[in-house]
């Protein structure tokens, strides 16, 4: 392992991510997750690989607390997340953005009010309801979905877009909320090729730009070697590999996922 | 591209077709309240009066026990017999009224009857139905067996009119009578749907028999109107909460038949 | 014959169930057609009774329109509109309160579908007698005796709606930190709009018929001008009065038709 934690103080870095001894069960006595520890600091891009039912979306789920960890400790900028409750979770969730498989866009909205939704945890209840946004976070808005390349559908409503066209308005939310780690969840899983490498360019290019980790879930081992920094690799709850895209060789995929017949 | 700073003031363009409809809903409300006289202290005097009353239906009184249950079972019989009436009818006029399958001499005076079926509540035609057969079960009975033809002959005519024509052509082209067609290839693709509006209009005619008493037509209504004359309110109280009870078993039955015929 | 490959549509425990079924109702059609108390005397003069009915009311006092009838149809339209937007007014935190996936207290979710069964066991004659006897008679203890009708109706509707909202975009915005209100506001609510106010022009429909009899127990609309003539034996205003309770449940039927091909 390439990062040890030091003393699981958190060590008080911003744009920093402490993952030590998590563990998840749904069902007492069948743990999802065996004990997952692993720490990113400043810019870098993480790709988690492994088979389906893992529990890599359940992990990403638990640093967020969509999903509540059975036990361990999630540091994310120097703060327990795991410790939180009520206002101070949200609090935390403002900073931690989330880029979703099934792009998770309110449908009936247009794409600059989905956009916006990255700043409801910031916004006013009754400004967000009569749509009196801030015109600082209005016109960042329009400079995010400009820079996805969607400046002619700011008013399209979100349904009328392509899939594509849709992880980009997701990844403008997420960005959207300044935060400071930066998650995806298989976020290419429901595109095409091609689409699938421009979404990762620009996943890449917004971690680079705002110089903060970016956690992705992937189950295409040719785009995380292509775009990641590190790799973790899952099996069976735990973290079987983590190191340089150069080091993952075929007999760690081996154990990662089991058998070779696969690998052609 | 890029976006003018006129632009980015307006992400949203007002939708003044919604904000005037808000505006007219506010304006009626405000209007209809006049209209109807509902004032604030009508309001808070009814309150009083309502603490007071809902005093008196508790706690129920159950000691007329006897009554009570044979106005129920007068109820239940009523909305058994409508339903199955109701239902047989329905099927034959529901048939003709479906455009799909016969001509418009047929079919406009089959929806003709539903439509004057539906557009009525059931009491008035139990007012009617009162005259005509003088008070009693008989007047529910008729009230609801033209209530149930109102619904389910529409809903049965449009699952008709819904229905694929292919059987149907087939059928006509292998030289089936009507009436084969009618078995082979029509009601197959229905009965199901049948099935489950006729639970539901079970349902509703037990609902529907609590009330039809209040005009003289039978069943549980009538000794609930002439307790609430009487001010015997805590007997309306103990008729009340039997008819809740009625209904939450006849939902649960609904629910619990659709389950067996859905499956 | 082969017995191998015999195929059976039912299983012999649905059939069973289905002829359970079939008995019971011929058993309860059976017993309520012997025990039922009808008077067959009553019945043969029937006939005549409706033919003597039909003559009393030709020819159509359309004369009494104008002092009788006008206001009170005015009335009862006032009366269902105004119930049915009271309805919508309490239908809808009772409905929050039923969807399980938005109140996560069971306790809660059965408390709002027993007020929701409740509203809807009563019949809105009853629930008109009940307000009669509280805010004595007219349009006030109808309108409300509709909107307390209603209630169960809409909240039924309503909860349903929320409950199959997709949960995609909730989980964004609960990532993104949002508070509950804005979650409502933002996420289910463009979801449920549309089913909104389907829902509103159906009960609207539903509460023209019902608030055109509720005058029968003093509740006010034209249900009082009918009562009157009923007890005076006016058959030709009974029968006007019928017409005009025709056209406009047909009326509203009608718009209510238009409008919604309008929005949806």
């Amino acid at each position: 392992m390439s990062n040890q934690n030091t003393n699981g103080n958190g060590g008080a870095t911003p744009r920093s991510l402490i993952v030590k001894d998590v563990f998840k069960e749904y069902v007492p006595g069948t743990p999802v997750l065996k004990g997952i520890s692993f720490e990113v600091t400043g810019r870098s891009t993480v790709a988690i690989i492994g088979p389906s039912g893992t529990g890599k979306s359940t992990l990403l789920r638990c640093i967020n607390r969509l999903i509540e960890p059975t036990g361990g400790a999630i540091h994310v900028a120097g703060q327990d997340i795991t410790q939180l409750s009520g206002k101070d979770l949200r609090h935390a969730r403002h900073y931690i953005g989330m880029v979703f498989q099934e792009f998770n866009l309110v449908e009936r909205l247009s794409v600059i009010e989905n956009v916006l939704c990255g700043r409801l945890g910031f916004t006013p209840v009754w400004r967000a309801w009569l749509r009196k946004y801030p015109q600082t976070d209005i016109d960042r808005a329009f400079e995010l979905i400009e820079k996805v390349g969607l400046g002619e559908f700011i008013t399209a409503r979100a349904d009328s877009l392509s899939g594509g066209q849709r992880q980009r308005v997701g990844i403008a939310r997420a960005v959207m909320q300044n935060p400071d780690i930066l998650m995806a969840d298989e976020p290419t899983s429901s595109l095409d090729p091609k689409t699938s490498v421009e979404i990762m360019e620009l996943l890449n290019e917004f971690s680079a730009v705002h110089d903060i980790p970016l956690l992705i879930n992937i189950h295409d081992v040719k785009l995380a070697q292509r775009f990641a920094d590190r790799i973790i690799g899952m099996s069976d709850g735990r973290i079987v590999f983590d190191g340089t895209p150069d080091e993952l060789q075929d007999s760690h995929l081996k154990e990662i996922y089991g058998g070779e017949d696969w690998m052609l | 591209m890029t976006t003018t700073v006129a632009q980015r003031k307006r992400p949203f363009k007002p939708n003044w077709l919604a904000r005037m409809g808000w505006l007219l809903v506010l304006v009626y409300a405000i209007y209809a309240i006049s209209a109807l006289d509902i004032t604030w202290p009508r309001f808070v005097d009814g309150l009083g009066n309502g603490a007071k009353f809902v005093g008196e239906l508790f706690p129920p009184n159950f000691e007329r026990w006897k009554l009570l249950v044979e106005n129920l079972l007068e109820t239940v019989e009523i909305a058994v017999i409508a339903s199955a009436f109701g239902i047989l009818l329905s099927l034959p006029i529901g048939l003709l009224a479906a455009r799909n399958l016969m001509p418009p001499w047929a079919s406009w005076p089959a929806r003709a009857i539903i439509c004057v079926c539906r557009s009525f509540h059931p009491v008035i035609f139990a007012i009617l139905f009162v005259k005509a057969v003088g008070f009693g079960p008989m007047a529910g009975i008729l009230t609801l067996i033209f209530a149930s033809i109102g619904f389910i002959g529409k809903l049965f005519a449009e699952a008709i009119e819904e229905i694929s024509l292919k059987p149907v052509e087939a059928c006509k082209a292998a030289g089936a009578p009507f009436l084969s067609v009618l078995i082979y290839a029509v009601m197959p693709q229905v009965l199901n749907r049948f099935i489950g509006f006729a639970t539901y209009q079970f349902d509703a005619n037990i609902r529907n028999s609590t009330m039809v008493g209040i005009v003289g037509a039978g069943g549980i209504g009538g000794t609930l109107f002439a307790s609430f004359q009487r001010y015997d309110y805590d007997f309306l109280c103990a008729i009340l909460l039997s008819i809740i009870g009625l209904i939450m078993i006849s939902e649960f039955l609904a629910v619990r038949i659709k389950a067996v015929f859905n499956d | 014959m082969t017995k191998k490959y015999e195929w059976e549509r039912f299983t012999p425990a649905q059939r069973l169930a289905r002829f359970t079924i079939y008995l019971a109702v011929v058993i309860a059609l059976v017993m309520s057609i012997r025990t039922v108390e009808v008077i067959p005397e009553f019945l043969y003069d029937a006939p005549e009774q409706m033919v003597d009915l039909f003559t009393r009311m030709w020819p159509i006092d359309t004369g009494h329109y104008a002092e009788g009838v006008h206001a009170a149809l005015i009335e009862t339209l006032n009366i269902a509109s105004l119930g049915t937007v009271l309805a919508l007014v309490m239908a809808f935190p009772v409905g929050l309160m039923a969807a399980s996936n938005i109140t996560k207290i069971p306790a809660l979710n059965w408390f709002a579908k027993l007020i929701l069964v409740s509203s809807r066991s009563v019949n809105s004659l009853v629930w008109a007698i009940l307000f009669v006897a509280i805010f004595g008679p007219g349009a006030l203890a109808g309108t409300v005796a509709i909107g307390f009708r209603s209630i169960g109706f809409c909240g039924k509707l309503l909860a349903e709606a929320l409950e199959e909202c997709d949960p995609g975009p909730i989980e964004a915005l609960k990532a993104a930190g949002a508070p509950w209100p804005s979650i409502i506001i933002k996420g289910y609510w463009p979801q449920v709009a549309p089913a909104f106010w389907g829902i509103t022009l159906f009960r609207w429909d539903i509460n023209v018929r019902e608030s055109s009899v509720i005058g029968l127990v003093g509740a006010g609309g034209i249900g009082v001008a009918l009562d009157t003539s009923l007890n005076l034996f006016n058959w030709d205003q009974v029968a006007l009065i019928l017409l005009c309770i025709f056209t406009i449940v047909i009326v509203a039927e009608i718009f209510v038709t238009k409008v919604r091909e309008h929005i949806i």
